[in-house]
């Protein structure tokens, strides 16, 4: 056997040959990896994760916005995020696949169920949490409730909804990971069927959905910091 | 040692289904068969023992890590942001990618599993401490400080017991999070209820994916309700304040 820190040097640079050039199959026959391969991949897994993070933020956000504003269902956003926690992902896009059907919509929605609650929960939590004085000024001023939610909570509460948005986004990307088992082609291909692609192909997926989280959960905190408004930051600094 | 493949096992899942009662409702791959589990339900014994394994440990050594994290940039405070960053990328990498980045490393099997469901819990639990320490009143420290306490004394017998609320809260959500998580530990052969779900039978299997997921769940409200009385015990001077 070879030692495992010269290994680890030469299966790091198989990986990134996987990347870059395309080679046979373990298998034999078919030609996998290279570029055309790893972008077809990773254009899919961000195409299911922005879609179910998109669902998501649809169903969430307006719930929990207007929860939040009228101060209803404390125990339903707060339980939703604890259960939401306790879902095994591996059983839930399993049971889908098996029980429902492969398919692109069925892995959507599978993902959402695990999206939604972080941006529920958090934009509950943020909009209860706004200052009532800042409510009751803007109320004052001839604001509706609308306007309030929009102009006020909404903008107060931002920097705790994208904290529930971040979370739920690390949560559709990392389990966009096995949506393979549900039929869809993701990055996650590479890890799941190393009978195929090898232990470099294996080490090329987990490096490259690393990244891709990382990149995105960067994107995500740029978001924030561009949403917040001025006079947060100001407060915080 | 090469790890089973695991998507190459017909005659195992053949087998399965030929030799398990619970008659047609097997074949036709229903949502639900009670009868086979009364039948099975040992298969789900090491599976769920495992983990347990892997839950426990990863959550202590993510506590472990995470406390002495926090309890040093509470003392240094410029070590906070460094901190928090660090934790943070290792949060954000998918469990299932960690596994595998490990794999050149520690190779296959509960350890890496373990290395990595630590490293996912650490930012929650380093978050939450920070916090907690953080939000001690500065009347409560300056009073401990004025009555002669050390430093070391204030940090365990003042400021680690009013951020223990906090601290608890960490742990619930990390630890709730892991037994999901852990059920991807199958991927690194790292064992546990995942193995029921994808290896043990067969991934359409709707059955076997049922009984391993609820086990999972009620692992996970087991620990929270076990977390959240360890908190209460801990802290009984919340209950006369209220």
């Amino acid at each position: 056997m070879i030692p495992p820190n010269i290994a680890a040097l030469g299966l790091f640079g198989d990986a990134f040959d996987f990347v870059f050039n395309q080679q046979e199959a373990a298998t034999g026959g078919v030609m996998v990896g290279g570029p055309e391969q790893v972008l077809e991949l990773a254009t899919k897994q961000l195409e299911v994760t922005l879609l179910a993070l998109g669902v998501s933020l649809l169903l969430a956000l307006p719930a929990g916005l207007i929860l939040g504003h009228y101060g209803k269902g404390e125990f339903l956003a707060v339980s939703v995020g604890n259960a939401g926690r306790a879902i095994p992902e591996l059983a839930l896009i399993a049971l889908m696949a098996a029980a429902i059907g492969v398919g692109l919509f069925n892995l959507v929605v599978a993902l959402a169920i695990l999206g939604i609650p972080p941006i529920l929960t958090n934009t509950f939590v943020g909009i209860r949490q706004v200052d009532k004085s800042s409510v009751e000024a803007a109320r004052g001023m001839g604001l509706s409730d609308r306007q309030i939610m929009t102009r006020v909570e909404l903008p107060l509460a931002i920097p705790t909804i994208m904290g529930g948005v971040r979370t739920s986004a690390i949560n559709i990307i990392a389990t966009a990971t096995i949506a393979p088992l549900a039929g869809i082609l993701t990055l996650g291909d590479f890890i799941i069927s190393r009978n195929v692609y090898g232990d470099a192909g294996v080490l090329a997926g987990a490096v490259l959905v690393a990244l891709m989280a990382i990149t995105l959960e960067m994107i995500l905190a740029g978001f924030q910091w561009g949403m917040t408004s001025k006079g947060l930051k100001l407060q915080k600094s | 040692m090469s790890a089973p493949d695991l998507f190459v096992l017909a005659e195992v899942s053949e087998n399965f289904f030929r030799d398990r009662s619970g008659g047609g409702c097997i074949q036709e791959n229903k949502l639900f068969c009670p009868g086979w589990v009364v039948d099975n339900a040992d298969r789900y014994v090491d599976p769920t023992l495992q983990h347990l394994v892997l839950v426990v440990s990863a959550v202590a050594a993510g506590f472990l890590i995470a406390f002495t994290l926090a309890v040093l940039a509470h003392r240094h405070r410029w070590l906070s942001s460094p901190f928090l960053a660090a934790t943070g990328v290792l949060y954000t990498i998918p469990s299932i990618s960690f596994f595998f980045l490990l794999l050149p490393i520690t190779g296959r099997g509960a350890v890496t599993a373990i290395i990595a469901l630590t490293a996912f819990t650490l930012q929650i639990i380093f978050r939450n401490m920070t916090t907690g320490l953080r939000n001690v009143p500065t009347e409560v420290t300056d009073a401990a400080r004025g009555v002669g306490l050390t430093k070391k004394q204030l940090l365990w017998q003042v400021e680690i017991p009013l951020a223990m609320p906090e601290i608890i809260a960490g742990m619930r959500i990390a630890t709730v999070s892991t037994v999901a998580l852990a059920t991807l530990a199958v991927f690194a052969n790292g064992g546990g209820l995942g193995t029921e779900i994808v290896v043990g039978s067969n991934i359409t299997f709707k059955t076997g994916i049922i009984v391993a997921g609820s086990i999972a769940v009620l692992m996970a409200i087991l620990f929270d309700a076990m977390l959240l009385l360890t908190g209460k015990l801990l802290t009984p001077w919340t209950k006369v304040a209220r």
